[in-house]
């Protein structure tokens, strides 16, 4: 400020208004006027005779992270795993009510190509037992792509933020990478295949702070071309990476809400104990 | 790496520098209401204090929204707890020039007590020490926050040196009573001005150098 009266921009509002969202079903929209990825309503869960998810309903918005937070058996991974039925490679299980991509019913769809459309990354690094090209270069291949796979690897790369750090060993096994880049790896792979959803199942548990700043900034990176849904046990991660917080108890989603209003002036007095620490 | 928040520090501090100027714009036109006899002037100020109020919820709530949401850390987190402190120093420098530009309007309506010196002389320091806290967050200079704290007593002197000499006009003149004691108000809103720009000028040490020279005489192992 070097003048007296700098001409300085006014660049934007104050926070964007918060939608005070309930814990009702049925469905929650925590977003506001978002276009829907995927809409849950009314879905009831079963492993076996155990009653897991009981009435779920919410909305995942277009283009943003959707946290799904809660202590642990509360169904928020049985939750992520039915969005693209990834429940059904378990036996005796059972899901009333219906879950929608684009307005499609996942129920109806393939379900291969569900799950190209809806890929997911897991807590624990999975790398295929492959070079680093071969296991972003697997689902291209299996699904058939057209163009350059070299191409279409390195873009995937890329976009996981991991290609200036393997674009010189791209023949090296997967596992001679850090955790943190078998991570990213592992999202490359599922970014190659283009999903329009991508399940993050609680993707930075098992690495260190440094690489799971680095998962997180990628998360902000995906956001434009990709919608994303993400399990964490880690409550400040929800907060620093999501637009939108789900939390859940005993299979019941209490409160979904604007990220920014879930951490501050949460709705529900049971979220309220949960992120102050008071139970879970 | 850049995190994803150092856009939202960014922006936070755009917001309060321009909330900063306008406080600043808000003395300036409010002292000239008073030393050129500007009703216009004075109405001016009147109208534009909500600008500056409602930049201080919005600050607030972006800190709040910082803080619940970014887990900050040292830097980081003397930067927004500074930044919510400024935030406030600035609203009541807005309030300060209000104060000033009421007494204007009624200032008006009476001749001049007498020729204005000290009060431009105090309304410049204030108004340039406002200036440099600001430019100190800005450039993140510990020196030039430090000066602003050193000028402080200069402008405390003045407003004595102007209550002194209206007070002498008062007792010889009982029609200037009204007016002389507007301006003594004026000068004591210009000292707050000033007091505010130190209050500043602190926190931008805090935020730099992460110690807090607001009170000396405290011991910090006691408190």
């Amino acid at each position: 400020m070097s003048s007296a009266f700098p001409l300085m921009a006014n660049s934007g509002a104050a926070a964007s208004s918060t939608a005070k969202v309930t814990a009702q079903n049925p469905a929650m929209s925590a977003s506001g006027a978002n276009t829907l990825r995927m809409k849950v309503t009314k879905l009831d869960f079963f492993y076996g005779k155990h009653h897991a998810l009981h009435n779920v309903s919410l909305e995942v918005a277009t283009n943003k992270v959707t946290a799904l937070i809660g202590p642990s058996g509360c169904g928020k991974s049985t939750l992520l795993r039915t969005l693209n039925r990834m429940h059904e490679t378990l036996r005796h299980t059972r899901l009333e009510g219906e879950i929608t991509l684009d307005g499609v019913n996942i129920l109806t769809l393939d379900v291969t190509k569900l799950r190209r459309l809806v890929g997911m990354v897991f807590q624990k690094p999975n790398p295929f037992p492959k070079s680093i090209y071969d296991n972003v270069a697997y689902g291209l291949r299996i699904n058939g792509h057209a163009g350059r796979l070299d191409d279409a690897v390195e873009k995937s790369l890329r976009r996981a933020a991991l290609w200036d750090e393997v674009k010189d060993k791209l023949q090296k096994s997967a596992y001679a990478l850090s955790g943190g880049q078998q991570q990213r790896l592992c999202i490359a792979r599922a970014l190659a295949v283009d999903p329009e959803v991508l399940l993050l199942d609680e993707p930075c548990s098992a690495l260190d702070p440094v690489n799971t700043a680095k998962i997180e900034e990628l998360l902000f990176e995906l956001k434009p071309t990709c919608t994303l849904v993400i399990v964490t046990h880690n409550m400040q991660q929800a907060a620093r990476v999501s637009d939108s917080t789900a939390f859940m108890l005993n299979g019941d989603l209490i409160e979904f809400s604007p990220t920014g209003h879930m951490f501050t002036t949460p709705s529900d007095p049971r979220t309220e104990a949960y992120i102050t620490g008071r139970f879970g | 790496m850049e995190r994803h928040f150092e856009r939202d520090l960014e922006e936070l501090k755009e917001r309060l520098l321009w909330m900063g100027s306008l406080a600043e714009r808000a003395v300036h036109q409010a002292v000239h209401s008073v030393l050129d006899a500007d009703e216009k002037l004075a109405q001016t100020v009147l109208r534009e204090e909500n600008a500056i109020n409602e930049l201080q919820i919005e600050i607030d709530d972006r800190v709040v929204q910082l803080l619940a949401l970014q887990q900050l850390m040292a830097a980081d987190l003397r930067f927004v707890l500074a930044i919510a402190r400024i935030n406030n120093d600035l609203e009541r420098i807005g309030d300060q020039a209000v104060n000033i530009a009421h007494s204007a309007t009624r200032i008006v309506r009476h001749p001049r007590v007498k020729p204005y010196v000290d009060l431009p002389r105090m309304g410049e320091l204030a108004e340039k020490m406002m200036r440099d806290s600001l430019d100190s967050l800005v450039r993140r200079d510990i020196e030039l926050a430090r000066s602003v704290l050193a000028r402080d007593d200069q402008v405390d002197q003045l407003r004595d040196q102007i209550f002194r000499e209206l007070l002498s006009y008062m007792m010889g003149d009982s029609s200037v009573v009204f007016p002389a004691f507007e301006l003594i108000l004026v000068a004591k809103n210009l000292e707050r001005v000033a007091d505010h720009a130190t209050n500043v000028a602190e926190d931008v040490i805090y935020m730099v150098a992460g110690s807090d020279v607001r009170h000396p005489a405290v011991d910090r192992n006691t408190a």
